[in-house]
């Protein structure tokens, strides 16, 4: 493989293994801290002992978050060298105050998290459990606002072949910044909510009769019904403002080869980039253009007007089409709960191993999405400013990466196979302890 | 026009000072985590409970530094940054891994099953070493300008066990600070041991690096430089002489000046520092690349730092208010 696609595919896969676990904790420091609230008011104790539960599986995605994303800082500066030498100007002090005002006030305050239940008042706990998850969220805050800046480039101006910033407040809230932001928040919400009830519902498959067990699965599927139709709402927003922005990104995800007015939706297809047209389709007519231009012959874009600015179709095609199936699946999953426990106040056991089997289903639509917006704005790193190939580092040969990039698959698949078993061995753990329920340390 | 070359000159100057600040603050902060870990290979099972209990709040905020650090690097410096991560390509990736399986096992290991602990407790060990070992590697090729030559080779590999002593070192201090009974007087002995080989370490590296690298035997042999920095090799053999007879005399009545090993391996952490600082200066890249040459724009650098004077010392603050919180000694009681 050429140099350029090892560098990729190295990126790609330390990115996709990071994100997984901003996913969790991004939200779940939030229900955190919801936990925390109503043990305050309430005083009952199934919210504390929800509490230290959950608290020891977020401080498990905490630590494997931190050690990739540390991973992810070099790499910026191994693999796209004059990426940083362009654009320093804009993607430096972005990242500086990510490190600045976020990373350093998640990582003390996670201390005092964990270890300080016993050591500090629990007002100041508190104060703790909410300045990590205002951490998290200001983390991915500045995260969002860099990447939104390289789909939708916006307050700069280009001298001697450098980026030099014109408007700040432009450069952070470019155009795709607010939709790309609540998208991710809501995503994390999701893949947290879908965690804690399928972890509950495992639970409950253990016969785990603690009070906390049924309210932690409420906590999830109420949160997921909830959220899932406003990620609908906010994903529809952000496709309109794509299709403005990155329209060849939209032409591929809907595999749009010609320009045209009555779109079809295409349900299944297989993308045929050699004859440029759509093999075994099936289609509804019109809902394509009604979907991305809310009208019945919206024109749109074919891949054929970008010549060679265009990614490739299939794999936009397939990870958007992905993303959206689960999510669907996600909102039948979740209604269908949220409509379990107010009629029944329960859940039957086919649907708790269902809701087993969904345990990670954030995970992959989240991917999913981003590897809609990845690969959708190739050949650009910068849209339109920069390519990926030209940020390439040349001192890097293809048996470098190579060799490293094996020593990062080996270890991630360790991780995650080791992520998945310690939550389901917590779990498990948790429900069959017969010991009686672990009282407040400080009241 | 005059103010905009002083600003011109000093802001690459301001930070590299906040590149060698965070460097430094990290080899400091994750340099005790790293030796515990490191030391963790040679302690019974159940102190490694309590040997990990002394740094689990911590270690995540200290290994930030790093991330500071080389942020620093990447947005101030962006050049070097390509340069340095290049040619250290194989390391750094080396490195990265130590730093995975080391703060991982750091969670894992108290959530597995008692049969798994184990396995954990040994991958943490590892991850400790390899980090220290890969970190101590990649000063000396740095020292030596990054070439690439078997002299080089064997030179990064000696910094490379040097290092891991003096973590080693500052570790078993920490220890000696935040243990008691068995494990302190433990500690006392490694600290010895650590403080043996970092001393020759530190030897072997000052007169070796003049030898070899021509540019520095002149920054340092040269009167009348040679005068003004002579305290400083001074105060490091009196600082390690003092350490010496200081460990030999631990641990005191009623636990007094359980802190002084500590503070006193800092003092000499931050001598050796601003010897080899003081070696390279102005280069960020030894005999190539000046930090002027080197640096972002202005402008870039002028908003970093803005933010750098704003949140630096809250940052600062709120380590010290949570050093407050986990202060005296461990028990592993305190373990969540």
């Amino acid at each position: 493989m050429e140099t350029l696609t090892l560098a990729r595919l190295q990126f790609a896969l330390n990115m996709t293994f990071h994100i997984l676990f901003p996913a969790i904790t991004i939200a779940l420091c939030w229900i955190l801290l919801f936990f925390k609230w109503r043990f305050n008011v309430t005083q009952d104790t199934k919210w504390q002992n929800a509490y230290q539960f959950w608290v020891k599986i977020f401080a498990l995605c905490f630590a494997i978050g931190i050690v990739s994303g540390v991973t992810m800082s070099f790499q910026f500066g191994t693999n796209w060298p004059v990426f940083m030498q362009t654009v320093g100007n804009v993607a430096g002090p972005l990242l500086a105050y990510e490190v600045l005002t976020a990373f350093f006030m998640e990582a003390t305050f996670l201390g005092i998290m964990l270890f300080g239940t016993k050591l500090v008042s629990n007002r100041i706990h508190t104060l703790a459990t909410f300045l990590v998850a205002i951490g998290t969220t200001i983390s991915a805050f500045w995260i969002i606002a860099l990447n939104s800046w390289l789909q939708t480039p916006a307050g700069f101006e280009m001298r001697d072949g450098k980026a030099v910033v014109t408007d700040w407040v432009q450069v952070i809230f470019n155009p795709s910044m607010p939709y790309r932001f609540f998208h991710m928040l809501i995503a994390s919400g999701l893949t947290a909510s879908f965690l804690i009830a399928g972890i509950s519902a495992y639970r409950l498959l253990y016969k785990d009769k603690k009070p906390e067990v049924m309210t932690t699965l409420k906590t999830g599927i109420y949160l997921a019904a909830i959220l899932i139709p406003l990620q609908i709402m906010v994903g529809d927003m952000h496709g309109l403002n794509t299709l403005h922005y990155q329209p060849a990104k939209i032409a591929a995800m809907e595999g749009v080869w010609q320009t045209q007015r009555h779109v079809s939706l295409e349900l299944f297809a297989i993308p045929n980039e050699v004859e440029k047209r759509n093999d075994y389709a099936i289609s509804i007519p019109y809902l394509g253009s009604i979907i991305l231009t809310h009208s019945l012959d919206g024109e749109i874009k074919g891949l054929e007007s970008f010549g060679a600015n265009r990614p490739k179709v299939l794999p936009v095609f397939f990870a958007f089409r992905i993303m959206v199936g689960t999510g669907l699946l996600m909102l039948a999953t979740a209604w269908l709960g949220a409509w379990f426990l107010k009629q029944r106040k329960s859940i039957p056991s086919w649907f708790a191993r269902w809701l087993v089997v969904m345990t990670f289903s954030g995970w992959i639509a989240t991917l999913a999405g981003w590897y809609t917006t990845e690969t959708g704005r190739q050949p650009w790193l910068v849209y339109n400013i920069l390519s990926t190939a030209q940020a390439a580092s040349p001192h890097i040969t293809g048996g470098m990466i190579t060799s490293t990039l094996i020593l990062y698959i080996l270890i991630y698949l360790f991780l995650l196979i080791s992520f998945i078993t310690v939550v389901f061995h917590l779990a498990y753990k948790s429900s069959v302890a017969n010991e009686p329920p672990l009282t407040p340390v400080i009241l | 026009m005059m103010t905009f070359l002083t600003t011109h000159h000093l802001l690459p100057l301001i930070f590299a000072g906040l590149l060698g600040f965070s460097i430094l603050v990290y080899v400091i902060l994750d340099g005790y985590d790293l030796g515990i870990g490191i030391l963790m290979g040679g302690a019974k099972d159940e102190e490694k409970d309590k040997m990990l209990a002394t740094v689990s709040p911590f270690w995540d905020a200290n290994e930030t530094w790093l991330v500071l650090a080389v942020g620093i690097l990447l947005v101030g410096f962006p050049e070097a940054n390509g340069m340095i991560l290049g040619e250290l390509y194989i390391p750094t990736a080396i490195m990265l891994t130590g730093l995975i399986l080391r703060g991982v096992s750091f969670d894992f290991r108290s959530k597995v099953k008692d049969e798994h602990k184990k396995r954990w407790n040994r991958l943490f060990f590892a991850g400790s070493l390899i980090t220290s070992l890969t970190q101590g590697y990649m000063l000396g090729s740095y020292i030596m300008g990054l070439q690439h030559s078997i002299s080089v080779f064997l030179f990064a590999c000696v910094t490379a066990l040097c290092l891991v002593c003096g973590y080693c070192l500052i570790g078993a201090c920490w220890l000696i600070l935040k243990s008691e009974g068995e494990l302190q007087q433990k500690a006392i002995g490694w600290a010895k041991y650590a403080l043996v080989g970092s001393t020759g370490g530190i030897m072997l590296v000052s007169i070796a690096t003049p030898f070899i690298s021509e540019r520095i035997f002149k920054r340092w042999f040269h009167l009348p430089e040679m005068l003004l920095l002579f305290p400083i090799p001074a105060i490091t053999g009196a600082l390690i002489l003092f350490l010496w007879f200081l460990l030999n005399k631990m641990p005191r009545p009623n636990d007094n000046y359980a802190w002084l090993p500590f503070a006193t391996t800092v003092g000499i952490f931050c001598l050796c520092f601003q010897g080899l600082a003081y070696s390279f200066y102005p280069y960020i890249l030894p005999d190539s690349l000046t930090i002027w040459k080197a640096a972002s724009d202005n402008a870039a650098l002028g908003i970093i730092l803005a933010g750098v004077v704003v949140v630096l010392p809250c940052i600062i603050g709120y380590n010290i208010f949570a050093y407050r919180i986990f202060k005296g000694k461990i028990s592993s009681t305190s373990y969540y």
